[in-house]
């Protein structure tokens, strides 16, 4: 990042003189703020159309001849199959409660990361192609011709959209500007244009079952150097079975927890949680992935991907699914999964084999999320736990925009930090809960190339860290979403170095007391525990 | 610019509607034809619209979630901000609807000299969008008294409470007040808020102007150019018993005031206005935060490509066997 922190808070809140409905995009002098696109390789392997190498830097950008055509059919078509489309198209009445509420607004101030602006650069051209007023009077009626500049200015702004909801929870309608970029990207896809953060994930976990392409036996690898790392700590040995046919429970992680720091804590709090408990589970090297950058190309990429879980349940014979931290992950099985891959009639209710408490909030898709499985274990007081091992944390709690707006998942990760550790400090509350400020990195713009709109998307969750480090001394960010943990410790550098990132099962796996262990000296990252310092 | 553009097809509108109640052989069509003729518009559109939205499925159970999912029963619900049941999803779009739920959390981002962010509670929009709407009803439902003979007793309750402020003859009704201080006040906020003002559209403006110049001669028949009620009352008879008369002596005024009106009627089914009937359609407020218990089913839900664990296994075979990883197939 070349910009500094002082430099990026020269932020202008007020509008520009240019007229919104002007597309002009300039992508060289915006480098830093938009994501590569994808490589064809990857859309080949997907059999996704238009593969070819191209930038957006480009006058050309290769469309295929007929695309306006192909745009206006799949908008058609979109509006045909969902309900949602028609009426966010139809009934924002620009009432602007949504315009500040962007964590893209606030960190950038360019107009068009407002909600309500971002919905009009497709809202604008629906009125012209579909709407009767539109059609006889164009602009007067807030019509726009579908252009070449309007397909790249899109790919810029629905780009620029982290699918985080936040507006949603204040719009008067509901009006939901993460559904509308979704269907932009629907439609952009159509034409071939898209980033290939997104869709390299996706041909990736479509092939080997997860996200960062990691085949079979390096899946064993890392989680055998993990457990090694564990032992290590802790002195126990553990052994955790993969693709093992008969188990109860089917436990699916986000990638990156058995890939990269700081995930990978979490992931050895995971092992030693089942360990503490006797656990009969196994985890899966083909359904290896609990997210889904599907979720951010198109719904049928929703669906191709998460058809492995169901499948690989079905197949191993498990009798219900636990699905490790993860954000996005479980807006699919919250929201997607039963109705595009279910029913899961093989499956049976989720039911705790330690506490025996029945899950009939998941009667229907057999998912359990390991906050739900484990706060419930606390409160059974099944677990032993000695929150002081975390006594050099002061922790705040941030609420992923997935489990938050999309399934209320906010007290039970709260409920759990509060049983493991002794300091919890809670950020402002127009910062948290339903209100929570995104990462910047979510829905595949976690990329380096974008590292400027990161910083600037982040600044509203970074500020609120800021405040509570300087009143408490907050010296760590946990999570429960694997893309919080591969871009906020970034974000967390630029803006509030002093801070860290943790998920919230290494702060279980801290506080655990393990039947036989040894004298625990440090803490899952190996460092020494608070009063065990050589 | 917009607001301009708007305002003149308000004012040209206006203009036209006082020129033609001057003409005899005009009055016909303000008084009868264009209110028909607007009435037939606005309910077939409306019609068609809610069809057209109809006709789409929803394909996905998206509710925006706003509090605490049920889940474990230990942990404290929040059954009107998560709602579980049909029930609480009726309470949840109730108050939406009634109260505007969601634009009332409504906050101000700002940056602070020393670079902090700072979001203060911002309830004006909500209290005038408030305002705006529940007077707007109840001045719809006071006008009854001039379609319904005998006038219901409901009518005239809402009238006596309306004008509980008895300050002047005729009795001064709080709603005419509240209702041009409110479309003032969204006027306002949409002309001298940049950032409201650079997203609003030449219809944005067009509706409030439209209903200023309904309330303002409505507001100006009642307390200055009075005009002879029970004509109007005649002339509202009848077209509502669809025998429709014109009597005499009707104030140019009140032609221009029906015809707005009548203009506002027509122009509804195509302008954003519709929210009316979209809200009660929008799919992340009325549904259940149910989505795990009881499955939603999708009427298109096509066939994909996957990539199946036999194709897996055969793809990594050799890997399979290196690492010790069980098979299926040997
Ligand atoms: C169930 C019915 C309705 C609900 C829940 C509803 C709700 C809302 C809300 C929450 C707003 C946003 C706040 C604002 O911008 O003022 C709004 C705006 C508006 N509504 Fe409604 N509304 C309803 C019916 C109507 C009807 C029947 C009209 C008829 C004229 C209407 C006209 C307007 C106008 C003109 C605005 C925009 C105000 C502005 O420009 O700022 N609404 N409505
Ligand atoms: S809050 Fe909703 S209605 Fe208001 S401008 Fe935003 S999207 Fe439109
Ligand atoms: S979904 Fe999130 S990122 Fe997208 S427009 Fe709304 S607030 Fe901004």
């Amino acid at each position: 990042m070349k910009k500094t922190p002082q430099e990026l808070l020269q932020i202008e809140y007020r509008p520009p003189r240019r007229e919104w409905m002007d597309p002009h995009v300039d992508f060289e002098a915006r480098r830093g703020t938009w994501s590569y696109p994808a490589a064809p390789k990857n859309l080949e392997y997907l059999g996704l159309p238009n593969p070819r190498e191209w930038s957006p830097t480009d006058e050309d950008w290769k469309l295929p001849d007929d695309w306006k055509e192909i745009v206006h059919k799949g908008f058609l078509d979109l509006l045909d199959r969902f309900r949602s489309l028609k009426v966010f198209m139809d009934c924002c009445v620009r009432c602007g409660a949504c315009s500040d509420k962007c964590h893209f607004f606030i960190g950038s101030g360019d107009p068009k990361n407002m909600p309500v602006l971002r919905a009009e650069l497709l809202r604008s051209v629906y009125r012209k192609d579909f709407t009767t007023a539109g059609k006889i009077l164009g602009s007067v009626a807030g019509g726009r011709e579908l252009t070449l500049e309007v397909i790249k200015e899109w790919y810029y702004y629905f780009y620029q959209c982290t699918e985080c909801r936040r507006c949603s929870v204040f719009c008067p309608y509901g009006i939901d500007t993460a559904e509308i970029t979704m269907m932009a990207r629907e439609l952009l896809n159509l034409l071939g244009v898209n980033i290939n953060w997104v869709v390299e994930p996706v041909a990736n976990c479509h092939r080997t079952g997860n996200h960062l392409g990691i085949q079979p036996h390096t899946f064993k690898d890392n989680i055998e150097f993990l457990c090694e790392e564990l032992e290590d700590v802790t002195g126990i040995h553990i052994e955790p079975p993969i693709n093992k046919k008969g188990a109860e429970i089917l436990f699916i992680v986000p990638s990156a927890d058995y890939f990269a720091d700081p995930g990978i804590y979490t992931f050895m709090g995971y092992l030693l949680l089942f360990e503490h408990l006797g656990l009969d589970y196994t985890l899966s090297a083909y359904a290896s992935e609990g997210g889904n950058f599907g979720l951010f190309l198109s719904h049928d990429t929703i669906k191709r991907l998460n058809y492995k879980m169901y499948a690989e349940a079905k197949r191993l014979g498990v009798k219900w699914i636990l699905g490790g931290e993860c954000g996005h992950m479980w807006r699919v099985v919250h929201q997607y999964m039963d109705t595009l891959n279910g029913p899961a009639g093989f499956l049976e209710v989720p039911r705790s084999p330690i506490t025996g408490t029945v899950f009939d909030n998941a009667a229907s898709t057999k998912m359990v999320h390991i906050c739900e499985f484990t706060a419930d274990l606390i409160h059974h007081g099944k677990l032993k736990l000695d929150p002081s091992r975390n006594d050099g944390w002061k922790v705040t709690f941030h609420d992923s925009c997935n489990p938050a707006r999309g399934m209320g998942l906010l007290e039970e990760p709260r409920y759990i930090l509060r049983h493991v550790l002794n300091e919890l400090y809670e950020m402002p509350e127009n910062t948290i809960r339903e209100q929570t400020f995104c990462c910047g990195g979510g829905a595949g713009l976690g990329n380096d190339e974008n590292m400027e709109m990161r910083m600037r998307g982040g600044l509203p969750r970074a500020n609120a860290v800021r405040h509570v480090h300087e009143k408490h001394g907050v010296n760590i960010l946990s999570c429960i979403c694997a893309i919080d943990r591969a871009v906020l410790p970034t974000l967390m550098e630029y803006w509030v170095p002093e801070v860290r990132v943790a998920g919230v099962h290494e702060m279980v796996g801290n506080a655990l007391v393990m039947e036989g262990e040894k004298e625990r000296t440090t803490n899952l990252r190996g460092e020494p525990l608070p009063g065990k310092e050589a | 610019m917009r607001a301009f553009q708007a305002l003149v097809i308000v004012a040209v509108l206006s203009g036209a509607a006082t020129l033609a109640a001057g003409v005899t052989a005009m009055r016909p069509v303000l008084g009868i034809v264009l209110p028909y003729l607007a009435l037939a518009v606005f309910l077939a559109g409306m019609v068609a619209r809610v069809v057209w939205w109809a006709r789409s499925p929803v394909p996905f159970k998206i509710t925006t979630v706003c509090g605490q999912q049920r889940s474990l029963p230990f942990l404290r619900r929040q059954p009107l901000e998560s709602p579980f049941t049909g029930w609480q999803v009726v309470g949840r779009m109730a108050l939406e609807i009634l109260l505007f739920r969601s634009l009332f959390r409504n906050t101000r981002t700002e940056l602070t000299p020393r670079k902090n962010l700072a979001y203060q509670p911002d309830k004006l929009l909500w209290a005038g969008a408030l305002a705006f709407h529940w007077s707007f009803l109840v001045i719809i439902l006071r006008h009854l008294r001039l379609f319904l003979e005998p006038v219901p007793r409901m009518v005239g309750i809402l009238e006596s409470v309306d004008g509980f402020f008895q300050l002047a003859v005729p009795t001064f009704l709080l709603t005419d007040a509240v209702i041009v201080a409110a479309l003032l006040y969204l006027l306002a906020r949409r002309l001298f808020n940049a950032r409201v003002r650079y997203v609003s559209l030449a219809a944005d403006y067009l509706a409030l102007f439209l209903l200023l110049g309904i309330a303002g001669t409505g507001i100006a028949m009642r307390y200055f150019w009075k005009v002879d009620l029970v004509s109007v009352k005649e002339l509202a008879l009848g077209l509502v018993t669809l025998r429709p008369v014109l009597p005499e002596g009707v104030g140019a005024i009140f032609f221009v005031h029906l015809f707005l009106v009548s203009v506002l009627f027509a122009y509804f089914p195509f302008s954003k206005l519709v929210h009316m009937g979209g809200v009660f359609l929008s799919p992340t407020r009325n549904m259940a935060n149910d989505n795990r218990a009881r499955r939603h089913v999708n009427p298109w839900n096509h066939p994909v490509p996957v990539h199946t664990y036999e194709e897996w296994e055969e793809e990594f075979h050799d890997k399979l066997v290196a690492c010790g990883l069980p098979l299926d197939k040997e």
